[in-house]
């Protein structure tokens, strides 16, 4: 439940509160003015679902609240309300994300616009409740948007950017937002609400055009295509990705001149990089210990730094090959596995391998894969994860000793 | 937008059809699709959105009225429809349902009546989306029909058994071999008695089949009108998977109806009604014909034995003088408690009807 110790003005666009990253999440759902949600309980992405109930229950947000049977109806459900029109929330987390598996998929080839989070978490067996990034990543291939949300903060401007560039008619795909169960999910930070008047400069009304399924527009959608067609379609969702680039650009735009945040970039977030040899480059929450240790790091006279990966689908691959060619060593600590992958790296490793393939000045990379099942990455295996790095810059580990477990009991 | 056809059901009030004769003109499923010829699934089709008119959107899951029906740039439907997965018709129907019923509360959609139908093949329905359509049944908020095509198999992907192929029927997962002559040994789900009995706040279930085209009509108009979550179960023969010549498709469906195999009913409210041969059957104004006739005409049953055919019967039977309402509910009644519960099982069961 959120707890409002405070609740100050601001600006007159926004207000503080005290929230945890799903209740932020919550507001955005409010602000937005979503049509319908359908929610099915597992941890730890529920609360968002527990905290939209109590939205509605106190007449905050006027909503068609379904609780499903399951993951694979509330995908189901939440499609078929976008089809006719209704602006649209949904989510999961780990194995609940993989029953709806099939819903997501077909979302995504419909190109209908819902938004979804997903709270992270480890895939059974065996059971765990913390965060592993492998629920999401799998559904990179189909044609998600995957924004990965670091703060509180991030998880409520995120959502907005989600309806906003989903919803654009040169994108219309579905986007997933990551948000690390537990870390930030249940974490609560101060979080600037924006209006509902400033949300809407921001946001549009959610308009399908000739796609819309309605008596008035007697449409037939998703007929057998067979080979005749469907790689014409599949090019054609090729092509919205790629227009994404674009579209998030503007959006990031707009949201930075109206509420003043978002940093530089809309795809990277840097932090002490000006001068710095050595980076780890990550997403989500990782951050957090990561730029401790840089701190302290840069304290004994390392330059170190830190590159955070803000969108993973579009991969902004100009932005990451633009900031990362500007060091001697990255470090990409994966949050995730990917078993039998080239060097058995991490996912994350493997696409900015392949992202930087084609540069002739490109960094040293190393990849670690960290911090899986929820285990805290601390200040050691930070400095695990530099010495490894900037062993690597100076040529001190061999090509066959690029990718490592770090924290393990062996 | 274009605007849809106009037709004399286009008022969004469905009367009861009286008679052939009033059956609506206008057609909206029409030439377009590849079902195979004899189709009585895709008679169910036309009929379906002929009784409901115009102001209807169809969500169709995986099966041959996906497959074969709807295929890029010859679709056969008048109506908007859109696909969805093989077990998601209950949620289809929730979804679409949920999101017309806010666009309309918050002015973003004209506020009026459309009717939200989804179907489903038995495979779609009676197994992988019997937990989805269990679901929807339970959202009395919210207006929409589940219509069940149950051509005893899967037969869009070669004819696999599902939990409606009857019992000893060949299919290519249940085929007739020199060691076992018989596969499939489960029998038939009562898929509109379990729906019926388990969803208090459905208001209307009902089983039919096209073979009887006003009595299905009626029922699909009954469903949209009464409102709610509602279900309705077509038995429809199959000539590819029942192997039997496509001119005797209306003959099988009579025929599975007046063997008793199939009854024809309607629970509204919670009142069961039987409906045209299966209320004269246990009205005592038509005798039951024996299934061996029904049987005896398909290449599917082509190995019973006299006993397989007399198993058959008896189950059969079973149905009618065991159950607690011939053909609906299952359960019988120790002779001691028929007083008790009040129910003569020698008088017709719709008095009031």
């Amino acid at each position: 439940m959120a707890v409002a110790v405070k609740t100050k003005e601001t600006s007159e666009v926004q207000t503080e509160q005290l929230m945890t990253g799903c209740e932020a999440i919550a507001e955005a759902i409010r602000l937005a003015d979503v049509d319908v949600m359908a929610a099915f309980p597992i941890r730890p992405y529920d609360t968002v679902m527990q905290a939209a109930a109590k939205l509605i229950a106190n007449g905050k947000l006027d909503c068609e609240y379904i609780v499903a049977d399951g993951e694979h109806s509330q995908f189901e459900i939440v499609k078929h309300a976008c089809a006719v029109g209704s602006r649209v929330f949904v989510g999961s987390s780990g194995v609940g994300w993989f029953y709806a598996f099939e819903a997501i998929a077909v979302t995504a080839g419909l190109r209908l616009p819902v938004v979804a989070i997903c709270g992270n978490r480890a895939l059974d067996d065996p059971g765990a409740f913390g965060t592993e990034h492998n629920d999401s990543l799998a559904v990179r291939d189909l044609g998600w948007l995957l924004p990965w949300a670091e703060t509180a903060q991030e998880c409520l401007d995120l959502a907005l950017m989600a309806w906003r560039v989903g919803e654009d008619a040169r994108v219309s795909l579905p986007v997933a937002i990551g948000l690390d169960g537990g870390f930030l999910t249940h974490s609560q930070q101060l979080v600037s609400v924006p209006t509902r008047a400033a949300t809407d400069a921001f946001l549009p009304k959610f308009d399908l055009g000739d796609r819309l399924l309605h008596p008035d527009n007697p449409i037939t959608i998703a007929p057998q295509v067979d080979q005749d067609w469907l790689m014409e379609i599949r090019r054609q969702n090729d092509a919205a990705m790629r227009r994404a680039i674009d579209v998030i650009t503007e959006a990031h735009a707009d949201f930075k001149k109206l509420f003043g945040r978002g940093g530089d970039s809309p795809f990277l977030d840097e932090y002490m990089t000006d001068d710095a040899d050595v980076v780890f480059f990550g997403q989500g929450t990782l951050a957090l210990p990561m730029k401790v240790a840089i701190r302290r790091l840069r304290a004994e006279g390392h330059k170190v730094g830190l590159v955070r990966l803000k969108w993973f689908r579009p991969f902004p691959t100009d932005e990451v090959v633009k900031s990362l060619s500007r060091f001697k060593a990255v470090g990409v600590v994966d949050r995730d596995y990917s078993f039998g992958s080239p060097h058995y790296g991490g996912v994350l490793y493997n696409e900015v391998r392949s992202a930087l393939y084609s540069r002739e000045q490109r960094p040293t990379i190393v990849g670690f894969v960290a911090g899986l099942g929820g285990r805290e990455i601390d200040q050691s295996m930070a400095r695990e994860i530099y010495e490894k790095t900037a062993a690597a810059a100076t040529g001190g580990l061999s090509a066959g000793d690029q990718c490592h477990w770090i924290g393990v009991r062996e | 937008m274009k605007m849809a056809v106009e037709t004399a059901t286009g008022t969004g009030t469905l009367p009861q059809i009286k008679g052939v004769k009033e059956v609506p003109y206008d057609e909206l499923f029409v030439s377009g699709h590849r079902t195979c010829q004899g189709c009585e699934s895709a008679l169910v089709m036309r009929h379906m959105v002929k009784a409901a008119g115009p102001r209807t959107i169809v969500l169709g899951s995986t099966g041959c009225m996906y497959v074969a029906n709807t295929t890029y740039y010859s679709t056969p439907w008048v109506v908007p429809w859109m696909h969805t997965q093989l077990g998601a018709s209950g949620s289809a129907a929730l979804g679409t349902a949920a999101g017309l019923k806010v666009l309309m509360r918050k002015g973003k959609l004209k506020d009026e009546k459309i009717n939200v139908i989804a179907f489903c093949g038995d495979g779609g329905g009676a197994d992988m989306g019997i937990g989805a359509i269990s679901a929807a049944l339970t959202h009395k908020e919210y207006d929409l029909l589940v219509l069940l095509y149950d051509n005893e198999s899967y037969a869009n992907t070669d004819i696999q058994l599902s939990s409606q192929t009857p019992w000893g029927a060949v299919t290519t997962f249940s085929p007739t071999g020199s060691e076992r002559r018989i596969m499939h040994t489960r029998w038939k789900k009562n898929v509109p008695g379990m729906l019926a009995a388990g969803h208090p706040e459905s208001r209307y279930i009902a089983a039919g089949c096209a073979a009887y085209a006003v009595d299905l009509m009626n029922k699909i108009r009954k469903a949209l009108e009464v409102g709610g979550p509602t279900f309705v179960h077509t038995l429809d023969p199959c000539p590819k998977g029942w192997d039997y010549h496509p001119q005797y498709s209306q003959e099988l469906g009579h025929l599975a109806v007046e063997a008793g195999i199939w009854p024809l009913y309607e629970v509204l409210d919670g009142v069961v009604n039987l409906t045209g041969p299966t209320r004269q059957i246990a009205e005592g104004r038509k005798k039951r014909k024996p299934v061996e006739e029904y049987l005896r005409r398909q290449g599917r049953f082509a190995h019973f034995t006299k006993e397989d055919v007399e198993h058959f019967q008896a189950e059969v039977d079973k149905m009618w003088e065991e159950w607690l309402i011939p053909g609906v509910i299952p359960f019988t009644i120790p002779q001691k408690d028929v007083t008790l519960l009040n129910i003569d099982k020698k008088k017709p069961l719709h008095a009031t009807a």
